[in-house]
């Protein structure tokens, strides 16, 4: 047999049809639903008088509407967000699919939620109507983003119409230097190829920078994989997977366990199997970035300066021109001397325990910069709960932080928490688009510890200057 | 599904690179579960001050491509979100095909869903395309999708690759769900198979 990629063996291990062009039916083994992207799929389906063909794994939760204030118990106040849960709440009852009500405990955003309860395995085939379904990958589960349309096929089918990707690999090698996060690998790897680099790919990560992280920095850095405009992020499954896994609801017991993990391990790239394309970045060799520009392109270490069209060419030139523009920026500035409004903490990129350990830690005895709006939302209901209990939440507030309940909060601006005209923001989030966060916001994308440390300081700020 | 084959219409340019899915519909217009109505947001953020009036220098609003049904796009347009209603505000609002040098994968994907045909060409072919475009409403450019062809207003002729499943479903305006469907015998086979050799999932 000829060798095979990580990615080969878990296309091969799922497609159900193939017709003579290489289109393929590839099977799906999870689908997650939430509010956003889901209402028009239901409706085709009843249009059609068709079914949800595998209930069973199909998992829905409202995340991008739901208010993160504890008056939310009393409901969306937006009239349409209100209508889209509604239209969820029916959906998933009618359908018979697995749901996580607004109120439930163990709501929170889709991808946080999907990997806590146990029901993203490795080797699974995961969709999502929602590009950062890429977070999946973490487990070694082949998980992309789709639309509508496709949610709908999937619903009623459970395949996807798919052709393959190429193979890319992405190897960090060596050691993270300290204040270096798994949000910087990611970053770092997006400056490098740019958004369109991972396009018609599919990327495994891979080297022991990857092998060091924990689940939770793992999947930060496959969140972001569709920033790369790559359709999927893998990383091999090893221990520290099978340990986080193991004992989860969803996750398999006893002798469906040990089957299970027979097959887990076999899931890693052949040793002479071949890549398309393959990018190194050295691990001593990240520092801790940031974005300055309105794509997640943009980036640069926090020790450089604010840079100017000429350093650019083609398209990008224009780019970078309204770029500066829409973020209020000065060619040659300082990247630390910009001064921010708002921090938010949160978000499917950096929602999970231990990126609220990582801020804790920066925060814990100090308190934010006078008039600065800072706020953590927790990726879950379970993060929230788990955070209290470490005493996170205690050191958040007497910090100054707003301390949420979970759901996606101002990473998209769908709900009440969102940037206001020019507000500066320094985001854990994933996406610096124009607008993202709200009509004119300005967004610098940043790990958890720099949001921390921007909360205090008042400005973008070097981690390791902190310390 | 609208039917596509061939389309003889005004194009736009746009040679902003990344244009992405947020610049092509803002969130804020995400709240509704109907497939229709986007285009009168499209761009909406680009395209419309706070108050809701026009500005004026945003090429869709200028007289001479307001009825604009193909646009000609910067690199990486679509990146980012798999909204599907940016596909469904770029057909609502009339425009049948986009041409850049690449597509995010999603768009590019959803865009074959909705009727619009996304063509992929190298660089200079796009700078061919995008000053037949600013040439405005007389620079009529054809898009023949049998043919695979794009005749710019001018008789260049430049060819196009399509997949040839998609290209199938495009001209006969084929419901994806439909012809899957009809391999339903595949996919039980499969889920027995599947069922038996890992029974965990």
């Amino acid at each position: 047999m000829s060798p095979k990629t990580l990615y080969d063996k878990i296309w091969d291990a799922h497609v159900a049809h193939e017709s003579e062009d290489g289109t393929c039916l590839l099977y799906i083994d999870r689908h997650l639903v939430h509010e956003v992207t889901s209402a028009q799929a239901f409706e085709g389906l009843r249009m059609t008088n068709r079914k949800v063909r595998a209930p069973g794994r199909t998992i829905a939760v409202p995340d991008h509407n739901v208010p993160t204030t504890p008056d939310r118990v009393n409901g969306i106040e937006n009239e349409e967000g209100r209508i889209q849960v509604a239209a969820l709440d029916k959906n998933a009852k009618e359908f018979g699919i697995h749901y996580y009500p607004m109120n439930d405990v163990r709501q929170g955003i889709v991808h946080i939620v999907g990997p806590e309860q146990g029901w993203t395995l490795p080797g699974m085939t995961v969709v999502c109507g929602d590009s950062h379904t890429a977070t999946h990958g973490a487990f070694g589960a082949l998980a992309h983003g789709i639309g509508t349309s496709e949610v709908e096929h999937v619903l009623a089918t459970q395949t996807l119409i798919q052709q393959k990707s190429k193979n890319m690999k992405v190897e960090i090698t060596g050691k993270l230097q300290p204040g270096v996060t798994a949000k910087d690998i990611t970053m770092a790897v997006i400056g490098e190829t740019g958004t369109g680099g991972g396009t018609g790919y599919v990327i495994e990560y891979c080297g022991e920078a990857i092998r060091d992280l924990s689940m939770e920095g793992r999947m930060t850095v496959c969140n972001m994989a569709i920033e790369g405009g790559a359709r999927a992020g893998l990383i091999a499954p090893d221990q520290t997977t099978y340990d986080y896994v193991n004992g989860r609801t969803h996750a398999p017991k006893g002798a469906q366990w040990e089957a299970a993990l027979n097959w887990w391990k076999t899931l890693f790239t052949d040793a002479d199997a071949e890549f398309d394309k393959v990018i190194t970045l050295r691990g001593e060799d990240i520092q801790p970035v940031v974005t300055w520009g309105t794509s997640p392109e943009d980036v640069l270490p926090i020790t450089a300066t604010v840079p100017s069209p000429e350093d650019f060419e083609g398209g990008k030139v224009d780019a970078v021109k309204r770029a500066l523009d829409y973020m209020g920026l000065t060619s040659g500035q300082k990247l630390t001397d910009i001064e921010i409004d708002t921090v938010f903490i949160g978000s499917c990129t950096n929602g999970r325990i231990e990126d609220l350990r990582a801020v804790a830690e920066v925060v814990k005895g100090k308190k934010i910069k006078d008039g600065m709006r800072a706020m953590i939302v927790p990726g879950s209901g379970l993060v929230r709960a788990q955070a209290e209990e470490e005493g996170l939440g205690e050191i958040f507030i007497e910090a100054g932080f707003e301390w949420r309940l979970a759901g996606c909060s101002m990473c998209l601006a769908m709900n009440p928490d969102q940037l206001s005209e020019n507000e500066r923001c320094a985001s854990t989030s994933n996406r610096n688009f124009e607008g993202r966060q709200g009509y004119k916001g300005r967004t610098h994308l940043v790990s958890p510890a720099m949001a921390a440390a921007a909360a205090l300081t008042g400005h973008l700020t070097d981690i390791r200057d902190l310390a | 599904m609208d039917k596509f084959e061939k389309l003889q219409g005004i194009a736009a340019p746009m040679p902003l690179v990344n244009i992405d899915t947020d610049m092509i519909i803002p969130k804020i217009h995400l709240k509704s579960i109907k497939r229709t109505g986007f285009g009168k947001n499209l761009f909406d953020e680009m395209r419309y001050n706070r108050d809701g009036t026009e500005i004026p220098d945003f090429v869709l609003n200028k007289p001479q491509y307001r009825d604009a049904e193909i646009i000609v796009a910067g690199d990486n347009f679509g990146c980012g979100s798999s909204r599907e209603h940016a596909p469904w505000a770029i057909a609502d609002f009339g425009v049948k095909c986009v041409v850049s040098t690449s597509f995010a994968d999603i768009f590019f994907n959803n865009c074959f869903k909705n009727g619009i045909l996304p063509i992929v060409l190298p660089q200079e072919q796009i700078d061919v395309l995008m000053a037949d475009a600013e040439k405005g409403a007389n620079a009529r450019m054809t898009v023949d999708l049998v043919a695979q062809e794009i005749t710019t207003s001018d008789g260049e002729v430049i060819t196009f690759n399509v997949d040839a499943f998609k290209k199938h479903c495009l001209l006969e305006g084929l419901d994806d769900i439909g012809l899957t469907m009809e391999k339903v015998t595949a996919i039980d086979t499969f889920e027995d198979k599947a069922a038996q050799a890992r029974p965990w999932v």
